[in-house]
């Protein structure tokens, strides 16, 4: 086909460049925040990711201790900027507002006379006209080794408190991912190999409701579980989960069941069976992979909401789910602290995309099921 | 009781309820209300066999009922209510909503986002899945630009935030301007209108993998005489592509359409994390939530327009569906 197909190889070439080009453009953002979350806080606001491997430029500063030595009417200190450790300045500064104002070697003259000279190995001289009562700030940027830790992973889940969200946000997908299944199954199958009056409009209140914007419930709902006594509470948002995975559950396992063949059902009601027994020993195992994709859906799509958890759940930080806790919480509050937000976003992404990798195949299948149809 | 335990409470008291409750209907139907060892088990049968469909869907249907259809209702009736829910103004919430600003902005972004994303996605889902149809690495091309479709829109908008970020040591957007030699950074997320489509494109960069698995299926799907006929006839690479494989798949290009423009009228976390609303980049699920928990009346007037432009979608789904019912 390739070479009949009229495709030129300079066309071949093209099609490999641009297909290399788009992933590219796909996988930066991600790479870089993972990237991110393993880099020492203080290097991510001074070079960018793409330069973590090379050592990076950062702004130090250092009080000059010690004892003043008078020479020549001068009030003299003298030191190492590293102590007692060793590194590279590459410029050095007085002020806090002009941390790099001189090169090493320079002797900078500071405000009332008194200067200052550091050089490249970090040894300082620092001179006063005055006596010399509080030590004084040395500024200097250095070029420190690239560092790479798991610290801003273990500070979110010491301090932070995403341990504690983590688990709410496990604590609310699994229930409803479970749940919703088992409902949508038995229905799945009065829809699918049952026959009785209304049916058509049952599937199309289904389909109807595939789309319904879930905004409209929030409000009815919320009110419904305050008078039920659910008020916003765990089991609140497994009902809501569950409800609103229902018609895509219901959807998928239909449209699957009903190309099951015919001969296997009919043949094991010929021999007695009920449809009871037709749906748990024959319809429910063989529509595994439905029951998958349907699954894998549900789990993303729980794991992954904002909207209903920040609804239907308390807002304090016993019941914050990872989203929830991201968006309002550390965004607000740690709003720069790059560090902590990448590994935060890292966290929350890693376990959906180790369910993305893993069962991608079931996913593909529950999509084609449920738009292609 | 901690939330673990009440978890795991919920699925044994869950599941085992949905098996207690279809296999305790069931047995009941058939051995006490219907026996079969009565005098007329013929007519037992059949009549237990009219009941049980509706034993099968009780479940379901009550809570799709509970949780979606008396919502539309009551979200309509509580939009009639003032802030207090205590009195009646009719369409007052919908008058207040059309002459507030920000709604306007919101309505309008929202249509410029249903046009551009939908827009792109499919556009971006077609290229890649015919670019990647006939290469080697293909497959694992798609599987890294389906990727984004697992993480969520909160986790996207902090993957984008590293990259329109202001400072140039972290943003991309900002380090490529300065590489280019400038020398003031951009807030893009700041930046009146064009900051609209920064936000778009976490979206497209989520929902281009949905498209492109989908029409590289209903590519593959094909029939290939159509192909060798037009290759025969001397079409170039392009016309096969435009004249014979696109058209084939219209259908599919629709359904892919519409499911995104529907999605986008429920996306409010993008705009949420990245901006709050702020800088005119408010749309109509972020500006509901605005009023979640302060103003039902509003809330609800305000979801209940985004049901308004959902309609025309949801009953051309109907009807698509009941065609191939028949």
């Amino acid at each position: 086909m390739d070479n009949i197909a009229g495709t030129k190889s300079s066309l071949t070439w093209a099609v490999h460049l641009s297909v290399a080009l788009l992933v590219i453009i796909w996988l930066v953002p991600t790479v870089g925040l993972m990237v991110s979350s393993f880099r020492d806080r203080d290097q991510i606001t001074a070079s960018g990711w793409w330069l973590s491997p090379l050592p990076v430029t950062q702004n130090f500063a250092v009080k000059a201790e010690g004892d003043p030595v008078e020479r020549d009417g001068l009030f003299v200190l003298e030191g190492n900027v590293f102590g007692e450790g060793s590194g590279t300045v590459s410029e050095f500064g007085g002020r806090r507002a002009a941390p790099t104002e001189f090169a090493t070697g320079e002797t900078g003259t500071l405000t009332r006379d008194r200067t200052l000279s550091v050089q490249a190995d970090g040894s300082y001289t620092y001179t006063s006209p005055a006596e010399i009562k509080r030590a004084p700030s040395i500024y200097f940027a250095s070029e420190t080794p690239p560092e790479f830790s798991l610290g801003n992973y273990e500070q979110i889940f010491s301090s932070a408190g995403m341990d504690r969200a983590f688990i709410n946000t496990l604590t609310v997908t699994i229930p409803a991912t479970i749940i919703p299944i088992l409902i949508a199954a038995f229905a799945a199958y009065a829809l699918a190999w049952m026959e009785f009056p209304g049916r058509g409009l049952l599937i199309a209140m289904v389909v109807g409701l595939l789309v319904v914007p879930l905004q409209l419930a929030l409000v009815p709902m919320l009110k419904l579980h305050n008078a039920m006594g659910v008020g916003q509470s765990f089991l609140g948002i497994w009902m809501a989960h569950t409800g609103f995975g229902l018609p895509l559950a219901i959807y998928l396992l239909r449209n699957y069941m009903v190309g099951l063949p015919r001969d296997i059902i009919e043949s094991a009601k010929v021999d007695g069976a009920t449809d009871f027994q037709v749906f748990t020993k024959i319809v429910l195992p063989l529509s595994f992979p439905a029951l998958a994709s349907f699954a894998i859906f549900q789990f993303l799509w729980t794991w992954n909401d904002l909207l209903v958890a920040k609804v239907f759940l308390p807002s304090n930080s016993e019941s914050w789910v990872m989203t929830v806790k991201i968006a309002d919480d550390l965004l607000g509050s740690r709003g720069g602290d790059w560090g902590i937000l990448a590994a935060a976003a890292f966290v929350s992404i890693g376990v959906p995309l180790l369910v993305f990798f893993t069962m991608q195949r079931y996913l593909v299948r529950g999509l084609l099921a449920g738009s292609v149809k | 009781m901690s939330p673990i335990v009440q978890g795991l409470l919920t699925i044994v008291i869950g599941v085992g309820g949905c098996v207690g409750y279809f296999y305790a209907s069931n047995l009941i139907l058939d051995k006490v209300i219907f026996p079969i060892q009565a005098k007329n088990p013929g007519r037992n049968i059949n009549r237990a066999n009219m009941v049980r469909p509706w034993l099968f869907l009780f479940p379901a249907m009550f809570a799709l009922s509970l949780y979606l259809l008396y919502p539309v209702v009551g979200s309509f009736w509580r939009s009639l209510f003032n802030r207090a829910g205590d009195e009646f103004i009719g369409l007052g919430n919908y008058a207040s909503l059309a002459a507030d600003s920000t709604f306007q902005t919101a309505f309008l972004n929202n249509l410029l986002w249903m046009l551009v994303v939908p827009a792109a996605s499919t556009f971006l889902g077609l290229l890649v899945a015919q670019l990647t149809d006939r290469i080697r690495w293909g497959n694992i091309a798609k599987s890294l630009i389906f990727m984004p479709m697992a993480i969520s829109f909160v986790g996207a908008s902090l993957i984008w935030k590293f990259v329109y970020a202001n400072n140039p040591d972290i943003g991309l957007i900002n380090a490529i301007r300065f590489a280019f030699g400038a020398t003031e950074t951009l807030d893009v997320l700041q930046l009146r209108f064009w900051n609209n489509f920064f936000l778009m494109a976490i979206l497209i960069w989520i929902q281009t993998g949905f498209a492109m698995v989908i029409l590289s299926a209903a590519l593959r799907g094909i029939p290939e005489e159509t192909i060798e006929a037009a290759i025969i006839d001397g079409a170039n690479p392009f016309e096969i592509f435009f004249k014979i494989k696109v058209p084939q798949i219209m259908g599919t290009i629709v359904v892919v359409w519409t499911t995104i423009t529907i999605l986008v009228l429920k996306v409010f976390d993008i705009v949420y994390t990245m901006t709050g609303g702020n800088f005119g980049t408010e749309i109509l699920p972020s500006y509901m939530m605005s009023y979640m928990f302060r103003d039902d009346g509003r809330a609800t007037a305000v979801a209940f327009v985004i049901m308004l432009i959902v309609l025309p979608v949801m009953i051309w789904n109907i009807r698509q569906a009941r065609q191939e019912m028949k």
